[in-house]
Order: C-alpha cells, then structure tokens, then sequence
C-alpha cells in the first residue's frame, strides 16, 4: 500500500456531484500523475460536508485548508500551487462575510466552530465506498461487542439509558420501541430502516446514506440482534439514486467480510439487509403506510394500535426507525449511554442534523447539539440572513410543523421546546424567511404540498385541506371576508382532531402557527386587502404620484392591457381593476414617478 | 477477501487499516499534537525538502510520535534551506535551517522527543498574521 503523505478530499454528495465534484476528483488525479505524485497524495471521494452553500468544496489534509466554488479546472493550480509549492490558493479560499478576510482552516470557520457530528461523524471524512475506511474507524465493533459481550437485554438497556428519541419526527425514545418489539412474540420478525424522507427541501437522511451507509447497516445488525430479528429491510425513495448506489455497494462489501450475512462474529447470528424502493410519495414515511407499501398494496395508512412493534410487515412484528436514529446507535455503543445522555437537553439528548435552507447565508447540511438556540443556528452559523435583511421566521418541522418568530430566536431547540411553541421538530428541515415573505402565501404553499400528498383515504384529510387551501387562496386573491378567519381556525381544528394519520392531524399547523405568529398579516389580507410583504401579486396596487408624473405617455405607450390614461403633459392614473401587475410602467418611468403599494 | 471470523478478527483489521485514516484524524486535533512544516517553496524544494520531509514523516511513524507534518511556502529564509517549523504542544514554533536528513534526525531525538534545542535555530524575526 502506497504511504500518502497528503489526502485531498473531495465532496462527492448529490449537491457537489451535481457541480461536477466528478469532474474535479479526475482532474486532481491526472494533474497529481503528471507531477508523479500519484503516491504521495490520495485524493478521497467521501459525503456531504455539509457547506453545499459554497459547493463543490475541497478540503486538503493534513493542514486543513477548505477551497470553496471549486471549478474542475482549478485542479490543476491545487496540485501545483498547494501540493508542489505549499502556497494557498487564495482565490478559492472561504471569505468571512463578516470580516472579509480568507479563512483557509475550516475548524475556524463559524460554520463549523458550533456543530457536533455525532449521527454525521464519517461524512465528508471516509470514502463511503470502501468499508476499510469505515472500519478503521471503529466501524461494526460496536457490533462485534454487543454480540461477543452483551445480551440483548443488555444492549437494549444501554439505547434506553442514552435517552435517544426517533429522529423521523416523532421523538419516541427508540429503546422503549426496540424493548416492546423484543417483547412482541413471533417466529419472524424484522427492522426496518425508514430512507422515504418526504420533507419538502430536507436531505439529512440522504447525505448520511451517501456518506455513510455503514454506519446505518451495522445499527440495524446491532437492533436485529437485540430484538430477535434476522431480516432488515431499507426502504428508500427511487429518486435518490446515489445512496442506493452506496447502500448496495456497503451490503456486498459487508456480505464479502461476513459482516452481513450468516454466522456474523462467529456467533451463530444471522441477519441481512435487502433494499425496497418507494415512489416518493411523503404519505408513505409514515410507518403504517411505508410497511404496506412495501408489501405491495396501495400507500396508505391504517390506524394503530396494533403498532408495527406488535404487528407490522406481513403482520410481523416490526421495529421501524429513520436513517439518522440508526446512525447515532454504533457511536452510543461505542461511547457509551452517559456520553451521549451529557450532549443536549435532559429530555432531549444527543444532537440533531438541520438542512438549513431558505434566506440564509450559509445553506447546508448542520448537526448541533439539541438545546442549541435557533439564534445560533440561523446567525452564527447559517451566516444571518441573505443580503442584509431582516429576519421574520423560520419554519421547523416542514408541512407537519409551524413558523416561529423572532420572539423564539432563543428557543433551545429541542423536541418538547419545539412543541410548546407551536411548531415541531419534524425530520430536520428548517427554512429560514425574510421580510419579503408573505406568511399566508407560506401557509398556502404547505398545504399545496399536503393536498397534492394527502392519500385521500379520511374525509378530513382529503377534503378539509382542499377546503382550507381554498380559503388561503381567497384571502391571497385579497378576497377574503372577516368570517374567513375563524372558519380557517375552526376547520384547521377539526382536521387536526379526526384525520387518520400523522399527516392530516399536523397539516393544519403551517396555517394555524401562522395565524398565532402573525394575526395582523392576516387582518391586513381580510380588512385592508394588502399584503404588508408584497408578494401577494394580487394585493398590489401599481399608483402614479401625479407630484412626480409629467405626462410623458411613455408608461401609457408600454401598459400592455391599456390600463393607463391620461392627456400628454398631465399626470397620468392606472386603473387597477385593468392593470395585471406586470411592471413593465414602471421598468420604464424615468421620474420614479410609478410605485406599489 | 477473508471473512471476519471474530472481534479479535475486526479489531486486528482495524488497526491495520488505521494507518490510511490517521493522517485525516490528526489534522482534526493539530494543537495537541508536534506539529512540523517543511518550507517548500522553488528553494526548499531544489536544496532537499522533500527528501527531508519525506524523512521526517517516515521516522516520526516509526518512532511513533504522534506529529503532523505539513508543507508551507517560502518561510523567507532561503539562505537556510531547507528550513521546518516545529511547534510543540502548548509551546511557541521554532524554527530550524539547513535541516538535511542528518539533521532532522538530531532534532527528533533531541528537542521533538525531549525537549531540548539544537544548533541551527533561527531567530523569530517576524510576526505571522495568525498570531496576532
Ligand atoms: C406523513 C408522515 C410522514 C413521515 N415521513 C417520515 C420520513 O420521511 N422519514 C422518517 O423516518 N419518518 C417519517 N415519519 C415518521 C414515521 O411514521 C415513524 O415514526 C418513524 O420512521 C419512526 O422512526 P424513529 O422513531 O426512528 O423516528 C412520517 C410520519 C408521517 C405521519
Ligand atoms: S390523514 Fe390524509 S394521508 Fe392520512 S390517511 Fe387520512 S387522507 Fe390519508
């Protein structure tokens, strides 16, 4: 084996893979063959580093300079500049947007300084298609030591005293589940490891499959050891065709070392893991519905109990649990329960993986302690908000969860935090709004989602979001009357109280946290048909000062739809009930003369 | 491939594997660790840098000290090529001319491993950015 003096790690998640990271990883190896250094540097390949903002990115090892924007032909000056003459590459360095100066290590950037990867440790570290790199990194000897030194009761005490809860949305503590399955009577029963990841804009799950999909594998070992199963079953929306592509090579290189497979450890254990493929419909990552989907019927849920704990595939007991839950299991073994119990809040320990999107600086992929402010999360390491705007709110919890305001910026985050005011954590998207959005438009983009989504099975689902959404849409229109507002809180009430599953009891709770946060928002829609953000199309009014007009035509000569009028060398007016909001008046007015209100 | 048959079996593969990972998780932790730069810029490089880097890191492996070697650029001192840069746990850097493979053993030995300093020093005529 080659000694390598220096790694070049190359992001290879979908975000950097879609900006050529490919193309980069070649040219960095063709330029390293012709300076004949192919044996002193190895370039790595590895997942998500999280910084998708300033993708691709490259971080050079061991002196850890972190380039950004990365371009394939800046290959050849890394090699050359960097690796031959040991002189940064200025150009591609980080700007600190406060400072404006080149940060070139990435352990000062503030994007990092506040994170903590637990469920995220070996992304952007190994190449996560070659398991030798993840065994070097303790990989399955959590496995081997439960298997070797512990009873399943054992193992399943250490999950329930780390205090992990379900990182899918729920927050149910994930040694309970694995203690009621254990309990649950049967000659077949299976784990089940949940990848649909619905979310509008979330990829959390994603880029831990694609960056570690060990990690995931051997935490289902460790839950099919302890629950008594044999059989793992991943199922994984078709759209995301790169972590199936690294999932199937980590279940062969696992097969090939005996890892996966019969008489694991040479214990007598037997267990394996076999991908299933979902549409992507977001009905389906709810447990019930993902268990029938899978066993080939229609997608949709039934009412528990019976919990799939009890009965689940195929009427099997069944211990279902998301991505990133599996991916904090082999690091608690490994560290143990009192480690991880020390990291987060009482109730909930540990960490959580973000993908912060929306008007930040710093879009991403983030993994911060639980009880970290949202303040912390938005300013110090999302960057603050997208040219210099002012904050207004930030959704947790994607179509199940609620906007919170700038009276919550220091909410520690955490499941119960969450909860008590009016949003949820949800799967972990957080996207951050400014002054220019709109919330009633906010609102009504969730329910879009949830109406296209809903599986149409309960009447409250099915027909009372078309109902709400339709009444969002009236008062967007700037139609709405003064009973509109308590008719949308009722029904949204109602939904929330008798639909069949998760997703039509949370789909009101865009609407109603909304209304909570931002009441006058909704009042200037009703009574003064106005919408303070100005994005609601309809609400704006295009007005002529006629102090600054001077009747040059030339906005009446441009007006598509002949809405202006007015004698030449006069103030000319618009009629609003013609004008189609279109600007091409005001693209054109040289005196400033033409404004929205 | 041959089948991992035990734990035993896993953690002896693991610590042979552990070699092609280390250098990644030193550079997460430099500041607990002897860090080493080798200036290697058109100068360091004509008079042996990379010959004594290249020693450097192989003995300091060997030796099992636990450093992390770098290169840098020009240090500025191109009349002493090559020259490193050593910087112990907690301590200020120092710098070393005319380091040659001789040399970089005599440093290991004396002042990486015990702290004592050896002919060759060169005086700290400048600040660096960083240390400001
Ligand atoms: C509408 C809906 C969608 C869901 N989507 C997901 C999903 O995409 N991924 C996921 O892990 N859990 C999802 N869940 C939660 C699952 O039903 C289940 O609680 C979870 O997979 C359990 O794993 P955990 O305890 O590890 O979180 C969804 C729930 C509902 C109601
Ligand atoms: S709440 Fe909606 S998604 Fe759930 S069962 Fe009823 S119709 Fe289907």
């Amino acid at each position: 084996m080659a000694k390598y003096k220096n790694h070049i790690l190359v992001c290879g998640g979908t975000g950097c893979r879609a900006s050529e990271s490919e193309a980069i990883a070649s040219n960095l190896n063709a330029s390293l063959s012709e300076n004949n250094l192919q044996d002193d540097v190895q370039v790595v390949r590895t997942g998500c580093f999280g910084f998708c903002e300033k993708g691709p990115v490259v971080k050079m090892v061991p002196d850890n300079t972190f380039y950004v924007h990365v371009a394939p032909d800046d290959a050849e000056d890394i090699v050359l500049e960097h690796v031959i003459k040991g002189r940064k590459v200025e150009r591609l360095l980080y700007v600190d947007p406060e400072t404006k100066e080149h940060v070139s290590d990435s352990r000062h950037m503030d994007f990092y300084k506040k994170q903590l990867r637990i469920a995220l440790r070996n992304c952007g570290f190994i190449n996560p298609e070659n398991i030798d790199e993840y065994i070097a990194r303790d990989g399955y000897s959590a496995l081997g030591t439960i298997m070797e030194e512990m009873t399943p009761e054992a193992a399943i005490n250490v999950v329930k005293d780390s205090g992990l809860r379900g990182r899918g949305g729920g927050g149910f503590p994930s040694g309970l589940k694995w203690e009621l399955t254990r309990k649950s009577e049967a000659d077949q029963k299976y784990v089940v490891c949940n990848a649909d990841e619905g979310d509008p804009g979330a990829f959390m799950d994603r880029s831990i499959l694609e960056g570690d999909p060990h990690s995931v594998l051997e935490a289902m070992a460790i839950c099919g050891y302890c629950i008594g199963a044999d059989r793992g079953l991943i199922y994984i929306r078709a759209e995301y065709p790169l972590a199936i592509k690294r999932l199937k090579i980590a279940i062969e290189q696992a097969r090939d070392y005996g890892l996966l497979g019969n008489d694991i450890f040479g214990t007598g254990f037997n267990f394996d893991v076999e991908i299933r493929y979902g549409a992507g419909a977001f009905v389906c990552g709810e447990e019930t519905a993902l268990i029938h989907s899978m066993e080939g019927l229609r997608g949709e849920p039934t009412v528990k109990p019976p919990f799939p704990a009890q009965s689940g595939y195929k009427e099997k007991p069944t211990n279902v649990n998301n991505v990133e839950t599996f991916a904090n299991i082999p690091a608690i073994f490994l560290k143990g329960a009192d480690w991880f119990k020390k990291i987060g809040t009482e109730k909930s320990p540990g960490t959580k993986v973000f993908a912060l999107a929306g008007k930040v600086n710093n879009v991403g992929l983030i993994e911060v302690p639980m009880g970290t402010t949202l303040r912390e999360v938005i300013f110090d390491i999302g960057g603050g908000i997208k040219g210099g705007k002012k904050f207004k709110a930030v959704q947790t919890g994607g179509p199940s969860g609620g906007c919170l305001t700038e009276d919550h910026l220091d909410l520690a985050i955490d499941y119960d935090g969450l909860l008590a005011s009016g949003s949820m954590m949800g799967s972990g998207g957080m996207i951050v709004m400014d002054e220019d959005d709109c919330m009633v438009s906010v609102a009504k983009f969730y329910l879009d989602f949830t109406v296209e989504e809903s599986c149409g099975k309960c009447t409250p689902c099915r027909v009372g979001n078309k109902r709400l959404h339709e009444m969002l849409d009236k008062i967007t229109l700037g139609q709405g009357e003064e009973g509109d507002l308590t008719r949308l809180r009722n029904l949204a009430n109602v939904i929330k109280d008798t639909a069949l599953c998760g997703l039509g009891q949370t789909s009101p709770n865009p609407v109603l946290s909304t209304m909570d946060n931002f009441p006058e928002e909704y009042q200037s829609h009703v009574k003064e048909s106005k919408c303070p953000a100005g994005q609601c199309r309809a609400l704006m009014q295009y007005v002529i000062n006629s102090k600054l007009c001077v009747g040059c035509t030339l906005c009446s000569r441009v007006c598509p739809v002949d809405a202006i009028s007015g004698e030449k060398k006069l103030p000319h007016v618009i009629d609003s009930s013609v004008c189609i909001k279109c600007g091409a008046c005001i693209e054109k007015c040289k005196f400033g003369a033409i404004s929205i209100q | 491939m041959s089948k991992v048959k035990n734990l035993q079996d896993l953690k002896k593969m693991r610590d042979d594997l552990k070699g092609k990972i280390t250098l990644r998780e030193k550079s997460d932790h430099p500041d607990s660790l002897v860090q080493i730069k080798v200036s290697m810029a058109t100068c360091g490089i004509a008079s042996g840098a990379r010959d004594t880097m290249n020693y450097m890191v192989d003995e300091l492996e060997s030796q099992a000290v636990d450093a992390v070697v770098t290169q840098t650029g020009c240090m500025g001192y191109c009349y002493a090529e090559p020259t490193i840069e050593v910087t112990l746990p907690g301590e200020k850097p120092v710098v070393f001319g005319q380091v040659d493979t001789k040399k970089a053993s005599e440093i290991i030995e004396k002042y990486i491993k015990n702290g004592e300093l050896v002919d060759g020093i060169i005086p700290d005529s400048y600040e660096t950015i960083d240390k400001k």
